[in-house]
């Protein structure tokens, strides 16, 4: 039974890195309705980022901060430059670009940082487990981290005039446009945005799987399970999507696949997902009348 | 009485095909200009090169500014609100956001609350479906909200595209009725697009006909009302 509830929350700690990544994906997806199969890519260089700057010196939490923002800039730039020219571009020009960028981004870490495992740091100490031994440190301070994350995002597509136009840009950019919304801004904002969120889930999942060039390929993976599960048009469904695709693999992993089989577990939730509930848990087919 | 729009040798391009072939148009200050015409003369077309929306060639002037070539956003910005073909409605998103959206360019708050309660006077059924998705709502519902939503712009010119279509006759009255008031008590200027040239006539001071890309023929609402030929193929009497 303690076995079991440790699996729970050792699954509800990484899953918070899946529904993180199942946001940002979710995120570009109602802007572009495509996924972006770099998100994940993007995500681990921005872990490297921030490795290089721990590892130069800057205190931990300053390191989180810059690599945020940096990542910030740079998804933001590559809506710009690459995305926006293809807005009306087939399907499969965009995914050729997404497929482009996510080699770009893994190769380039590989050149740069090298292909090697490296230890990542957590801020949050090594010692003994907390809350009765069910959750490490690092578990959960991350999920702390995610929580503290979903929840600003959330408050801020919800609350703030910037939040609702981006929504509107996103759903509706003709609109937008007609209401006065800077609609390539808005998109580019959304980039930027999504590129952080999977910055803060790169490091927070790091000090658990060790940094590589493909240390988000299978993330990326059960992130995209998570979203499809919850839904993927539906933001809140995609999060809670990836806590939930986060404790199957613990559980399944431990009691039935085992862990060498564990990322067949996303691929039989997405295939599952797909014939059984196309919208997802949470997902709603938008409802409109003529 | 001054113009507050003008046009003159507007030319239109729909990617390479050409839609609008050198049109010369107005609007007065304070008042409501029609442009009538059969399915793809080009009345949609010409509310979209207004806004910035497509590639255009020749003069617009607003307000004493030249508007053309600029972005659709600072056209908007202003205060030209366009209730677009098919009602652009944002179907996801609630009522009192699409509403919200449409303030997005106000920074005077205190007026702006004003303004929510004064759209609701005039549509007093958005104010009970304010958090309602507003892709449930009904067509003339979309229609009131198309419309509550550019009022809160706080336009000086307000650019109408077929407010009748696949509406009952019922609301197609009350918004034409609204129109009026809109024109009359609030002082907004409009340009309306419409298939049902008699209902467009009746609230016009002047009106345009348009033929392929070309107008054919201008003036006071009321002579173009009389006018034998118009009346044969655009009033049905």
């Amino acid at each position: 039974m303690e076995n079991l509830l440790h699996q729970v929350f050792s699954g509800i700690a990484t899953g918070g890195v899946y529904a993180s990544v199942a946001l940002a994906l979710v995120m570009i997806y109602t802007a572009t309705h495509h996924i972006n199969f770099a998100q994940g890519e993007m995500a681990m260089f921005s872990t490297y980022i921030a490795l290089t700057l721990v590892e130069a010196g800057v205190p931990y939490w300053g390191a989180f901060i810059i690599t945020v923002a940096v990542s910030f800039v740079i998804g933001a730039i590559i809506q710009r430059v690459l995305m926006e020219p293809m807005a009306n571009a087939p399907v499969l020009a965009s995914v050729g670009v997404f497929i482009g960028l996510l080699l770009i981004f893994n190769s380039m870490a590989g050149w740069i940082f090298g292909f090697t495992l490296k230890p990542f740091p957590s801020p949050f100490g090594e010692g003994p487990p907390l809350l009765g031994g069910m959750f490490s440190r690092h578990e959960l301070g991350s999920t702390a981290v995610t929580v503290i994350v979903l929840v600003t995002v959330w408050a801020f597509f919800r609350f703030t005039k910037l939040g609702l136009a981006m929504r509107g840009a996103a759903f509706n950019p003709v609109s937008s446009r007609l209401v006065g919304v800077p609609v390539a801004r808005m998109l580019a904002l959304g980039w930027g945005l999504a590129a952080s969120i999977g910055a803060v889930a790169g490091i927070m999942v790091a000090p658990i799987v060790f940094l590589d060039p493909n240390m988000m390929a299978g993330i990326l993976l059960y992130a995209f399970a998570g979203a499809l599960l919850g839904g993927i048009t539906n933001p809140a469904g995609a999060v809670i999507g990836g806590f939930l695709v986060g404790v199957i693999e613990n559980l399944g992993g431990a009691y039935v696949v085992g862990s060498e089989l564990k990322l067949s577990l996303a691929l039989v939730i997405i295939v599952g997902v797909l014939v059984v509930k196309p919208t997802g848990l949470l997902g709603r087919a938008v409802v409109s009348r003529v | 009485m001054p113009s507050l729009l003008e046009a003159h040798g507007l030319h239109a391009w729909y990617r390479e095909t050409k839609a609008l072939h050198g049109i010369d148009f107005a609007v007065d200050e304070g008042g409501v200009t029609a442009l009538l015409g059969a399915n793809g003369a080009g009345k949609t077309t010409t509310l979209r090169a207004i806004c910035g929306m497509i590639r255009t060639q020749g003069e617009i002037h607003f307000a004493g500014a030249r508007i053309d070539g600029q972005a659709t956003e600072a056209i908007v910005s202003r205060g030209i609100a366009h209730v677009p073909d098919g009602r652009g409605t944002f179907m996801e998103l609630t009522v009192e956001e699409n509403l919200r959206l449409g303030a997005y360019t106000r920074r005077d708050r205190a007026a702006l609350a004003r303004d929510f309660e004064h759209v609701f006077t005039y549509f007093p059924r958005l104010q009970e479906r304010r958090r309602q998705q507003a892709g449930t709502l009904s067509g003339g519902e979309q229609q009131m909200l198309a419309i509550a939503r550019a009022l809160l712009l706080r336009p000086k010119l307000l650019l109408l595209d077929e407010p009748s279509f696949g509406l009952a006759p019922l609301i197609v009255r009350e918004i034409f009725d609204i129109m009026g008031r809109i024109n009359r008590e609030d002082g907004v200027s409009i340009m309306v697009v419409e298939q049902n040239a008699s209902l467009a006539l009746a609230i016009a001071d002047r009106a345009y006909l348009l033929e392929t890309g070309r107008i054919v023929m201008s003036g006071p609402a009321k002579e173009i009302g009389r006018d034998e030929a118009v009346r044969r193929s655009y009033l049905g009497y």
